[in-house]
């Protein structure tokens, strides 16, 4: 059996201006070739203006076991919302 | 369906008293909708399970461009030709998905190739059937695709979230594939008396094949329970498969075409058609490996995999050499 291609994380920009979207991966033997290749699978119906392809052994992803340590002391922050100030109406818009 | 059958590994569903407390955690986390990504844990029936049925699925898409394909050359005029190459592809970028959805189990691409390619995994029933005229183009459109979406749609609120993902992706692009499906049998069934027979005799042929899609009824079917419980399977095949004739016969109605069944009854209390079961002893047979097409399929797809392998090689000593020479140069 030969070695198989390396696999890479395909990112898209859609048409509107929003950031670079992870949409899957695929495989391909370099970078060049893994933007052509998402080209044909991720962008038959016009998704995208640009396409980001990093292969994946060079993604660091955080462990679901972090969820608590990583996300709780957001938790109890509440104030960092806009509906926690009580503005009167009379303010007008804010 | 385009997973039919599927073996889970799971020894039927264990009650909340016996499942360790991960178990129990796995199982509140899927009653409550919440997805399973790849990196959280999972028992390994679960695992093993999706691995089989997105493997499958994925089969299907790739050997499901064959039947199609066959008619890519001969298509009756150049927009048919551009849709139906477009369609194809579609279903290549299906495969392709699915695969990625099930190698974040932890299953290598070309270890599902592999199992595919010698015959220890399999592939929709459907796939089996030759297609013989022009019309099949039409009937596969809108029979196999619709009674693709029958199963897909709902497995977008499928528990494992790469799977989900994937499902939404495809959903997103069926009905285009169903549509063009339908406007080819329109354009036949209303064009002349010639036309009209291949469109019927494409019905004839296609009809019951459709039904088995769906599988065997759940009644027999040790596996579906967990499969349900773990979310990996929505609806009961018998279910789906209903729906599917519902939904089906009124379009054939529309065409002036006849559905090959003379069963095929409204009953008012059920709100639904009866209809008859497809021949089971048959899709046992073509599961097995004795289907008109079997052979053939796997030959195809076997030879690709086999001419592509300079190529894929080729390729990667290209990279290697390349990305050598720039460490050189640095
Ligand atoms: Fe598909
Ligand atoms: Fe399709």
């Amino acid at each position: 059996m030969s070695k198989e291609w390396p696999l890479w994380e395909i990112f898209i920009r859609g048409q509107h201006g929003l950031s670079h979207r992870h949409v899957g991966s695929l495989h391909a033997p370099d970078a060049e070739m893994a933007i052509k290749n998402a080209r044909d699978v991720y962008t038959r119906r016009n998704e995208g203006q640009s396409i980001w392809a990093v292969e994946a052994k060079h993604i660091s992803a955080s462990s679901p076991s972090d969820k608590g340590p990583l996300y709780e002391p957001s938790e109890s922050k509440v104030y960092r919302h806009p509906t926690f100030f009580d503005i009167p109406e009379d303010v007008g818009a804010m | 369906m385009y997973a039919q059958m599927v073996k889970s590994t799971g020894e039927g569903l264990k009650s909340r008293e016996d499942m360790s407390p991960e178990e129990a955690a796995f199982q509140d986390k899927i009653d409550a909708d919440i997805k399973i990504e790849p990196k959280d844990w999972m028992p390994e029936g679960y695992r093993k399970t999706l691995i089989r049925q997105i493997g499958q699925h994925a089969h299907s898409e790739i050997v499901g461009q064959l039947p199609e394909g066959n008619w890519i050359t001969r298509a009756p005029t150049l927009e048919r030709k551009a849709i139906l190459l477009a369609k194809v592809q579609d279903e290549a970028g299906h495969g392709l998905y699915l695969y990625c959805a099930a190698e974040t189990l932890g299953v290598s691409r070309d270890d599902l190739t592999e199992q595919l390619l010698d015959g220890r995994m399999k592939y929709s029933s459907i796939f089996n059937y030759p297609t013989l005229n022009w019309a099949d183009m039409g009937a596969v459109g809108w029979l196999v695709d619709g009674a693709a979406i029958m199963n897909q749609v709902p497995l977008q609120r499928t528990s494992f979230g790469p799977y989900s993902r994937a499902m939404i992706r495809i959903c997103k692009e069926e009905s285009f594939h169903q549509r063009q499906g339908y406007d080819i049998m329109m354009k036949m069934a209303q064009g002349s008396e010639a036309q009209k027979r291949m469109a019927q005799d494409a019905l004839n042929r296609l009809w019951f094949p459709s039904l088995m899609m769906f599988g065997p009824s759940d009644a027999d079917s040790v596996h579906s329970v967990q499969s349900m419980a773990w979310k990996i399977k929505m609806d009961s095949n018998d279910e789906l498969r209903q729906r599917f004739v519902d939904q089906t016969v009124p379009q054939a109605e529309y065409l002036g075409l006849t559905v090959p069944d003379e069963s095929l009854k409204w009953n008012d209390e059920k709100g639904g058609y009866d209809f008859s079961e497809p021949d089971w002893d048959e899709f046992f047979d073509v599961i097995k490996g004795n289907g008109p097409c079997n052979v053939d399929r796997l030959a195809a797809r076997n030879k690709a995999w086999d001419d592509g392998a300079w190529v894929r090689e080729g390729l990667l000593a290209h990279a290697e050499k390349r990305a050598a020479r720039k460490t050189a140069a640095e």
